[in-house]
């Protein structure tokens, strides 16, 4: 059994006082022990942002890598040894912004990965600009003047980009959180889990009571998982109610099923026990 | 009677152009003979001019070349282009119903060998096949026997084309007897010559045989020209090798998954061009902080920006050195032609994995697509070499630990009993982030002191010819082969030169070039780029400057006569 203490490491965080980002790693470490994963056979994955100091603060394998990087990292980490439990840890900026593009291919792809979404909808490193799920009229110290663009939704981005595993959560309600990380992993696929995680020291309007006040949980209301339709509806809901839960689970074959080179071993495995390559038969063809 | 050709194929892309020539130049290698391929080609997929040209004798051919002996001409444009390339003696087939000769100057002594070539090509199939028609007469004119033609032909349309072998044969088979009946004399003859075992190919296929060979199991590639073809390569054999290869969202994509899989464990590389290297840059510097292998193949093109696209140039080299913020430890090679392609294909996984750093090997167009005739690949003696790796975990592990030659023992993800963080941010041993003053300094001198233990393996460069020559041409990467067919040229006319061949560039080995510069009287650098960029690098490392400079930058590879004249001049 993984207890939860066997995941606390040395290090303390660096992240503000009340700081979402705490009631996350907690949710990521109940997870984690309530699967029973073996913290040497789980790989935390991170890019650059408040959000990606995460794999320091969790006894698991981690690689901090580089801004908006997460996803590709995190993908050839999967590919080489695709029986490791990969998660993504980026914020709105890492991964909705600077690495979106990676996003949308990884959930095509439906690598089996799960993608924590740190969305705070404010840059908290660089000290308060704005970022790329801020609200309209967002006023920040890069758009004074309030924010003229229209916010990415994450949600509705991964119904359209394939994702099969598509949730909602948010920082405060950690057991949902939780309970929401491990559905996700264990999920088969691509799981993205936006989490809405309010920067105490920057957004003064997207505040845990702003949250408090507004949240509901889909599986209360009995809303229908396996209806694409329904979910692309309920991912434009956000005033004066928003919804968090699932909001769409669909199985498709994830990337690594899809490749035959991966059907006996992994391709670590397969390069440890590796000792010589005949290439005799590729000398030939330019003969 | 000569018993060398310069072959030249032109016509528009989309003409068979490339093909033809690949084919011809595996006719010559099986015939015993050994051939170099170039090619020129606009950045279209339908229309431009395209040429191939093939140099081919009984002896190995190191570089093209440029005067021309054999020109066949698809469309006028190529007449009118080449005419000034042609030896006196040539030789030009084209097509007698659609081309009028007669509005070019042409030398009396060349040889104008009418051929109704689209008659031939279209009463057989269809006027695509013009390039097989002229391939056939080329071999009965430069006599040579058809045999082995009607085999590559059968090669290169099985499996799926099957229908294209008999026309392709019938309409080889006709160009090949319009010579023969009408009894041609040609001033260049070939002779098929006792079978070598030799192989045709370029760079990029060779570097991936080597790749391959060393256990390579991941890839991932955005394609960009002239690296595409490791890219397509790598696909078509993934599943008898069970490698996995990813066509990826962008060049920044493939080399952070490479340094995810490398940092799991497996060998992994991406290739691409100086344009998608610019995209890798800062990921570059991850692999080198994080410390982990990782495989960049960089073949170049003219810049900056778009440049050339389709052209060749040495121009990235202080690019790939510099590349990306801070000072980390990265090895940087050159291949001069396939042979060495296929040995930095074996070598570089090794070396990444047992150092624990990223290796960037420079081709260029011209090598990546330039085959040649080459002896079978050799590879006995390899050795699977993966550095301190621990299959299982010690007790207190540390990932980054100080150790003597400052490469640290990794365990990979997985192994059970541990764990390690991976980290882009200045790190302790344990890698989680670390600021003070006395880590950063022990931290950056453990990493940049495993390039003096890389240095140690790193071979000198090769001295060629005459060691005490008073003449020494300094070159690297693409462009031995062209030196070393101009030294050829030189003892022709009584000069001495040598040549120092720089293949592996970075870390710089210097011992070499300093005998080299004390007894030589003139050294010339050649480089295919403006600014001289390897002289660069040699007066960062020794203080040397060198004067004489041979530069090209046209988008064009050196022809071997250019040396010549220049150190002919230098006399």
């Amino acid at each position: 059994m993984t207890e939860i203490n066997e995941l606390n490491t040395k290090e303390l965080t660096t992240w503000c006082p009340g700081c979402g980002n705490h009631l996350i790693l907690a949710a990521l470490k109940k997870a984690v022990s309530k699967m029973n994963l073996n913290p040497s056979e789980v790989a935390v994955v991170s890019g650059i942002g408040c959000s990606s100091g995460l794999p320091h603060w969790i006894e698991t394998y981690g690689f901090h890598s580089i801004h908006g990087r997460a996803v590709p990292v995190a993908t050839g980490v999967k590919l080489a040894n695709h029986n490791l439990n990969v998660f993504v840890v980026s914020g709105d900026g890492d991964g909705y912004g600077i690495g979106l593009n990676h996003l949308i291919h990884a959930m095509r792809r439906n690598l089996d990965i799960t993608f924590l979404g740190h969305d705070n909808q404010i840059y908290g490193l660089t000290l308060g600009q704005t970022s790329p799920t801020s609200e309209q009229g967002a006023k920040t110290v890069s758009t004074p003047n309030g924010s003229i663009e229209l916010p990415i939704n994450p949600i509705a981005l991964g119904l359209a980009s394939g994702a099969t595993f598509i949730a909602r959560a948010f920082a405060g309600n950690t057991e949902q959180l939780a309970d929401l990380i491990v559905k996700g992993t264990q999920h088969e696929g691509f799981a993205l889990i936006d989490i809405l995680q309010p920067c105490v020291t920057l957004n003064k309007v997207n505040t845990f009571e702003f949250f408090q006040k507004r949240v509901y949980d889909l599986q209360s209301e009995k809303h229908d998982t396996s209806n694409f339709s329904a979910a692309f509806l309920k991912s434009f809901e956000w005033n004066p109610r928003i919804p968090t839960g699932i909001f769409y689970q669909t199985k498709r074959d994830t990337y690594t099923e899809d490749l035959p080179q991966l059907k006996e071993k992994s391709l670590v495995k397969q390069q440890q026990e590796l000792k010589s390559v005949d290439i005799n038969s590729l000398l030939e063809k330019y003969k | 009677m000569k018993d060398f050709v310069n072959w030249k194929i032109g016509g528009e892309a989309g003409y068979g152009i490339l093909s033809v020539g690949i084919m011809f130049g595996k006719f010559c290698t099986r015939n015993g003979l050994n051939a170099f391929y170039s090619s020129e080609f606009p950045s279209l997929v339908r229309g431009g001019h395209n040429t191939v040209q093939l140099m081919v004798r009984k002896d190995p051919v190191l570089s093209q070349n440029f005067e021309v002996n054999l020109l066949i001409a698809l469309n006028e444009e190529t007449i009118q282009k080449h005419l000034n390339e042609l030896s006196s003696d040539a030789g030009i087939i084209f097509d007698s119903k659609e081309i009028k000769t007669e509005k070019f100057k042409i030398k009396k002594s060349v040889n104008l060998i009418g051929i109704p070539l689209t008659e031939i090509a279209e009463k057989h199939g269809k006027k695509i096949m013009r390039n097989t028609v002229g391939l056939g007469a080329s071999i009965a004119l430069l006599g040579l026997e058809f045999d082995e033609l009607e085999k590559l032909i059968k090669e290169a349309f099985s499996g799926g084309k099957d229908a294209l072998i008999p026309i392709n044969i019938a309409a080889a088979k006709e160009g090949f007897n319009f010579i023969k009946n009408r009894n041609i004399k040609f001033n260049y003859q070939l002779k098929k010559q006792k079978n070598k075992e030799n192989i045709f190919i370029n760079a990029n296929d060779a570097f991936c045989l080597g790749a391959v060979k060393s256990g390579l199991k991941f890839v991932a590639e955005y394609p960009m020209t002239p690296s595409s073809s490791i890219l397509s390569f790598m696909a078509a054999h993934e599943l008898q090798f069970d490698i996995v290869v990813k066509q990826t969202e962008d060049e920044i994509a493939a080399i952070n998954m490479i340094i995810g899989a490398g940092f799991a464990g497996v060998r992994a590389l991406t290739a691409t061009s100086g344009g998608g290297f610019s995209l890798m840059v800062e990921a570059l510097g991850l692999a080198g902080m994080t410390e982990t292998p990782a495989v960049i193949l960089e073949s170049q093109r003219p810049g900056p920006s778009t440049g050339l696209p389709t052209m060749t140039e040495q121009g990235d080299l202080l690019f790939a050195l510099n590349a990306s913020q801070g000072d980390f430890p990265r090895m940087i090679m050159a291949p001069g032609d396939a042979e060495e392609a296929f040995q930095a294909g074996l070598n570089s996984f090794n070396f990444a994995e047992r150092f624990q750093l990223p290796v960037i090997v420079l081709l260029d167009k011209y090598v990546s697509e330039g085959n040649k005739t080459t002896k079978i690949f050799e590879s006995k003696n390899f050795r699977i070499e993966r550095g301190k790796i621990l299959f299982s975990a010690p007790k207190n592990y540390l990932r980054y630990a100080f150790t003597k030659d400052g490469v640290s023992p990794r365990v990979l993800p997985g192994t059970i009993g541990t764990v390690f963080k991976a980290n882009g941010d200045e790190h302790n041993e344990k890698g989680v982030s670390f600021e003070e003053e006395e880590n950063r300094i022990k931290m950056m001198d453990k990493r940049m002191k495993k390039l003096d233990a890389l240095k140690k393996e790193v071979p000198e460069p090769k001295l060629y010819g005459d060691k005490n020559a008073k003449i020494s041409l300094i070159a690297w990467g693409s462009t031995k082969g062209i030196a070393l067919e101009a030294l050829q040229e030189l003892k022709k006319h009584k000069i001495k030169a040598n040549l120092l061949h720089y293949s592996f560039i970075f870390p710089f080995k210097e011992k070499t070039l300093l005998q080299v510069i004390k007894k030589a009287k003139k050294i010339l650098l050649v480089e295919n780029n403006f600014s001289g960029q390897f002289g660069k690098l040699i007066a960062q490392e020794t203080g040397i400057k060198i004067k004489d400079k041979l530069l090209k930058y046209t988008g064009r590879q050196f022809y071997p006569y250019e040396i010549v004249n220049v150190v002919r001049r230098l006399k």
